[in-house]
């Protein structure tokens, strides 16, 4: 009685302990990102470019790394995507149920989840000098797209096996093909899971440097075409913060304020639009 | 197609010269029953466990035939082979004939999509999509080519008329389906597997999961409908097979051992173990 007693208070304090790491964690990142970067926040920082006396806490902003994370975040997740839904498709619907490839394929996702990003940005780069390509926003994109592959597709795979494989039966009992299934059944039935899939696959490309270092590089100017190199927030964010100027140490603060927001508003936004989705999801 | 339906029927040992026995010879009627689907030496196996062993069977043509037998003896197996939904597991081994119309449906030019379309199915648990009681009902026919609004509303209000689902949904036809009751979601199931004109339907327990209202509702439906399709249906509850049955075929690990008219293999089986199933001394 004693033991059983313990036993359920240990794990009441397990579970209250492990709410507060995480939402403590959040709560002083968010704090400190805020009470540091807003001082330093100010109109020029999203709206221009760095200019002058940028990198001497001068005039000019961050709006090159502001538009360039987003064509990168953008472009890879799209390219992500574009490669996740096949394969995906493949592991679900065209190879047959508990297929040995298909568990192959899982398992490499799985490895290639787990390979840092700096193991990309510097495979990207090897591509790069053997395909004659120079540093810009297209080699970043491939990059991080590829950077953000598994998790994409992983995270869309395990919604996807969720559905019962008498949904799928339905369609195909109706003289479906595989093809229309997939598209107009499955991915219908998992578009929450498959929002959250870009979601978290957005997440990782907009925030991730090490793969962009030598692959997108860095530029004072807002692209103006996809084969330039571009800036990005977090290695604007990690030169920023190398600096002995504390003017620009803040606006290293300010600028992930900005990548935050920007974060936040689109994983707001998107689950928003998923909720006009959802009503037809199967329980 | 030369087989005799009596050949493995006398291997097993059973009585082959049955008065109202269905003819071997598809689509050819010597006491005024026609074949619809014939079955001929099937035999299925996963990896190495035998799930059905040398089955042959003929069924009616514009009848009701229950599939009945203990859990686990193959019923589901055998009806999935009738549509070919039993190909997308892995490690299946197929050996044998189905023939459907006098065609084998496992032959080499066989159009997968065209033969499923021939038959509708109901499952176990109702599995509307994830959308809309229209577009439910109007997906199997927009696969299959049919696009003009018109025609789509009046084949839609046509089949859940048929469905007896009409009145009952009438001015919610754009809401998701799965705001339905259980029991009307296989009545749309139903009106779905019909709205893409098939000649026969196939149901595995397409009862089990509803209330007893429901159920009735559901063999009223397939006895008004047995005079257009044929009807195979698995199920476990003898008595609905008493009920609705006009034949029987009654299954054990995985061959059968008895079918028949259903008065006969109900009231006068002639297998012993058949007797002791419909007794209830083995379920
Ligand atoms: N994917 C599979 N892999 C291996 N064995 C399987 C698979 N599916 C079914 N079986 C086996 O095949 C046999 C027949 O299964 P089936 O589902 O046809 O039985 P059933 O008569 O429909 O039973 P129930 O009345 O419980 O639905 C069972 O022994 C089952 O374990
Ligand atoms: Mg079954």
């Amino acid at each position: 009685m004693f033991w059983r007693k313990f036993e359920e208070r240990l794990f009441n304090f397990l579970i209250r302990l492990a709410t507060i790491i995480i939402i403590g964690c959040l709560f002083v990142i968010v704090l400190t990102i805020v009470v540091k970067g807003l001082p330093a926040m100010s109109w020029d920082m999203i709206s221009k470019s760095p200019s002058g006396g940028f990198y001497l806490g001068k005039e000019g902003g961050v709006l090159n790394a502001i538009v360039g994370s987003l064509y990168l975040g953008i472009g890879a997740s799209l390219f992500a995507l574009l490669l996740s839904i096949p394969v995906v498709v493949y592991m679900n619907v065209y190879a047959p149920t508990h297929s040995k490839f298909a568990q192959y394929i899982r398992i490499s996702l799985d490895i290639l989840y787990g390979i840092p990003s700096i193991v990309y940005g510097a495979f990207g780069f090897l591509i790069m000098i053997y395909l004659g390509l120079k540093v810009s926003l297209l080699a970043g994109i491939v990059t991080v797209g590829l950077l953000v592959l598994p998790i994409m597709a992983r995270t869309m795979d395990e919604v996807i096996r969720t559905i019962p494989k008498e949904l799928t039966e339905a369609s195909l009992s109706l003289g479906a093909t595989k093809w229309e299934t997939a598209m107009k059944v499955l991915l219908r039935q998992a578009f929450p899971g498959i929002l959250t899939a870009i979601l978290l696959g957005f997440g990782r490309a907009i925030g991730d440097a090490a793969s962009v270092i030598f692959t997108t590089g860095f530029t004072d100017n807002v692209p103006e075409s996809i084969l330039q190199p571009a800036a990005t927030l977090p290695l604007a964010i990690f030169f920023q913060l190398g600096s002995p100027i504390q003017e620009v140490v803040n606006r290293a603060y300010a600028s992930a304020l900005i990548l935050t927001i920007m974060i936040l508003v689109i994983s707001i936004s998107s689950r928003l639009l998923s909720r006009r989705f959802n009503k037809n999801i199967i329980k | 197609m030369q087989t005799s339906i009596n050949e493995p029927m006398e291997k097993t040992g059973n009585a082959s010269q049955h008065a109202t026995l269905i003819q071997p010879l598809n689509g050819q009627s010597l006491n005024g029953v026609k074949t619809h689907i014939s079955v001929r030496n099937l035999n299925i196996s996963y990896g190495n466990s035998q799930i059905l062993k040398n089955v042959s069977i003929d069924i009616p043509d514009k009848k009701i035939t229950a599939i009945i037998g203990p859990s686990g003896c193959g019923k589901t197996t055998l009806l999935k082979t009738f549509n070919r939904l039993i190909e997308s597991s892995d490690g299946i081994k197929i050996e044998g004939e189905v023939l459907v119309d006098g065609e084998n449906i496992y032959g080499k030019n066989v159009e997968v999509t065209n033969m499923r379309k021939k038959m509708g199915l109901l499952s176990q648990r109702p599995m509307p999509l994830p959308m809309s009681i229209y577009d439910n009902i109007a997906y199997g026919m927009r696969i299959h080519g049919i696009r003009k609004k018109s025609i789509l509303n009046e084949r839609v209000t046509y089949y859940l008329k048929q469905a007896s689902l009409w009145n009952e949904v009438k001015d919610r036809l754009h809401q998701p389906a799965t705001k339905l009751s259980i029991g009307q979601q296989q009545r749309l199931c139903l009106a779905r597997g019909l709205a893409v004109e098939p000649e026969i339907i196939l149901g595995d327990e397409p009862t089990s999961a509803l209330d007893p209202i429901s159920s009735q509702r559901i063999e009223e439906k397939f006895v008004e409908l047995k005079d257009q399709y044929t009807i195979v249906m698995v199920t476990h509850i003898l008595r609905q097979a008493r009920r609705i049955a006009d034949y029987i075929v009654f299954m054990y690990l995985g061959e059968i051992v008895e079918h028949g008219p259903a008065h006969e293999l109900l009231e006068n089986p002639r297998e012993e173990m058949t007797k002791e199933y419909v007794k209830g001394v083995i379920s």
